[in-house]
């Protein structure tokens, strides 16, 4: 089954009077279960292509399928809540919410769901277990480290059990040590929970990971 | 859809600096609010303490105050005989005929002088108005040059101590006992004998009559039957409700005086505390992004962002009100523009005004805060996930 389908997408910024076109005519289409390496030299397109496939964006032309999904007729607040229930998604700089510990970070998904104060904390803890945290649930993000905040924002994106994991340079701010744990930590959502997993790098060693990688220039793919 | 209350919480208290900067500037606003709503409290209870709802008050028909009222010495005993008149112990009407008039005098330990009131009353006043005690020395005796002082008069005019002689016109009068009056205005006045006053001060008949109602439940009939009666040529009400009606010129005045300054401090805090939230939202615009891709709606965003606007605001009049506080109970006074005579009284902090100062805070927190929400909400959230 083809989880995410982008067909003919154009996206265009504007700057003052002058386009900027991004993606430029792109297709790819990502099969459920699938872990895509998204590669490209700055402004090639790929967090635009990331942003895209979340719904965080919308583009200038051309359609978008996820997870079964037509992304162009859903208004704000429906692309919203379907973002909430089907994608997760992971950042380069964590972006935890440092005023809030790891355990009530990793809730704040679960808090758009109609859920008791009990069962939200059992599952943000599970969460917290799977990425290896279940000793820091309490601590803030100031008090972790690179890799650890970056373990609480992977259970953060896996709490509401999404079924894409779209991750921005996840290991793009960590050392080679923490990025081969967070990357393991991603290979194994993808094998044992069956994520798919869409993942933008500029690193060919964190690529490696990916079973395949795409490669972007110019807003178009180019291999 | 809410974000957790603790984000706003910790993230207020997590800048304490700014936060503190902000709550002083509205804490001072709504002490002023505060402060001038005390004032008028102070100023409405004083007088509304000083009647009685089971006192009648008998004036000229037409007149809005009792220096500009005038009941004739045969109107006077009618009314005295009137059986709705309530009788004392010793079987006389508890009804007080009574002179009064505007004296200036020099105040205690100051150049200046101002007005104050001198009523000339019947003995039974004290009876008829039930909370008048004497707190030191004694009654005036019937008959007699004698008079007694209000204690906040005692406190504020030369003359006035036990034994002095204080000259009211053309004659002097001696001062015998001080008077307490559960803090309403009669504490700022002297009392004597209406019948050596009136002569003595060239006073024909009466300026008012009080009495007490033997059954204060029939005051309609009692109004209607009075002011009937063409003889009198009086208007009746009921002594509280006239003092109640005497205070509305000037609370209303210091409520507007207070709302006026209260506003345009208002505007200063409103900016204030916009400007401390334009600037978190500034250094959280990642952080909010980062919640609009959790699926939080921008209503949510935004619903969080006054939350925390009004959060600041309520600590700021919690400041306020504890600035406040230590104004209770300062006596202080003006000029009743009734009765053209000084009138002290005391700021009167009640749980009313406290919350009224309060509930303003929240309403700048809520003007305060409102921009800058609405831009939390409508940042596009790909551009912010790159802010630093």
């Amino acid at each position: 089954m083809v989880m995410v389908d982008v067909r003919n997408v154009r996206k265009v910024y504007r700057r003052d009077t002058q386009e900027v076109p991004v993606l430029d005519g792109l297709s790819i289409a990502i099969d459920e279960g699938d872990f895509v390496g998204l590669m490209g030299p700055s402004g090639s397109g790929k967090t635009t292509l990331l942003n895209l496939i979340g719904g965080i964006d919308r583009p200038t032309s051309g359609e978008l399928t996820v997870a079964g999904q037509a992304l162009g007729p859903l208004g704000g607040r429906a692309l919203a809540k379907w973002r909430s229930r089907t994608i997760g998604y992971i950042f380069q700089l964590y972006n935890l919410i440092p005023v809030l510990t790891a355990e009530q970070n990793v809730e704040l998904p679960l808090m758009l769901v109609r859920m008791s104060g009990k069962e939200r904390r059992d599952r943000a803890r599970h969460a917290l277990g799977i990425v290896g945290l279940a000793d820091r649930v309490k601590h803030f993000p100031r008090q972790l480290s690179g890799g650890q905040e970056q373990r609480v924002a992977i259970a953060r994106a896996i709490v509401s059990d999404p079924r894409v994991l779209l991750a921005d340079e996840p290991t793009g701010d960590l050392d080679r040590k923490s990025g081969d744990e967070i990357l393991e930590l991603l290979a194994r959502l993808n094998r044992e929970h069956q994520k798919t997993i869409v993942m933008v790098t500029h690193d060919s060693h964190a690529a490696e990971r990916a079973h395949r990688v795409v490669h972007l220039d110019k807003g178009v793919l180019s291999a | 859809m809410a974000i957790p209350l603790t984000y706003n919480v910790r993230n207020v208290l997590q800048r304490p600096v700014s936060t503190l900067t902000t709550a002083i500037g509205i804490g001072l606003t709504v002490a002023i609010l505060i402060g001038a709503l005390a004032l008028a409290a102070g100023f409405r209870a004083s007088l509304v303490s000083t009647g009685s709802p089971n006192n009648a008050m008998v004036l000229r028909k037409g007149a809005d105050s009792e220096i500009s009222s005038g009941i004739s010495r045969a109107a006077a005993e009618i009314l005295r005989s009137h059986p709705s008149v309530a009788l004392g112990a010793d079987g006389r009407p508890l009804a007080s005929a009574e002179v009064v008039l505007v004296a200036n005098k020099p105040r205690l330990g100051q150049t200046g002088s101002s007005n104050l009131t001198v009523r000339g009353v019947d003995p039974t006043a004290i009876p008829v108005r039930g909370k008048v005690s004497i707190i030191e020395g004694a009654m005036f005796t019937p008959g007699t040059d004698e008079v007694i002082v209000g204690r906040r008069v005692a406190a504020r005019f030369a003359n006035c101590a036990i034994g002095d002689r204080i000259r009211l016109q053309q004659r002097d009068f001696k001062v015998v006992g001080h008077f307490a009056s559960g803090g309403s205005a009669f504490e700022s006045e002297i009392w004597g004998d209406a019948a050596v006053l009136g002569p003595a001060l060239d006073r024909e008949g009466f300026q008012t009559v009080v009495y007490r109602m033997k059954d204060p439940s029939r005051f309609e009939a009692i109004k209607r039957e009075l002011e009937a009666d063409p003889r009198l040529q009086v208007q009746v009400q009921r002594e509280q409700a006239f003092y109640a009606e005497q205070s509305r010129a000037f609370t209303g005045l210091i409520t507007g005086i207070g709302a006026f300054i209260t506003g345009i401090m208002a505007v200063g805090a409103v900016f204030g505390a916009m400007n401390t939230m334009f600037a978190t939202v500034g250094t959280r615009r990642r952080e909010i992004a980062t919640l609009l891709v959790l699926g939080y709606s921008p209503w949510s965003i935004m619903t969080s962002f006054v939350i925390e606007s009004v959060f600041l605001a309520m600590i700021g009049g919690a400041i306020g009100c504890l600035l406040a506080l230590p104004i209770n109970g300062i006596t202080t006074s003006t000029t009743n523009f009734q009765s053209f005579s000084e009138m002290a009284f005391a700021f009167s902090v009640t749980p009313a005004v406290l919350l009224a100062g309060f509930l303003f805070s929240v309403v700048l927190g809520l003007v305060g805060g409102f921009l800058p929400a609405l831009r939390a909400a409508r940042q596009p959230i790909s551009a912010s996930l790159r802010a630093a």
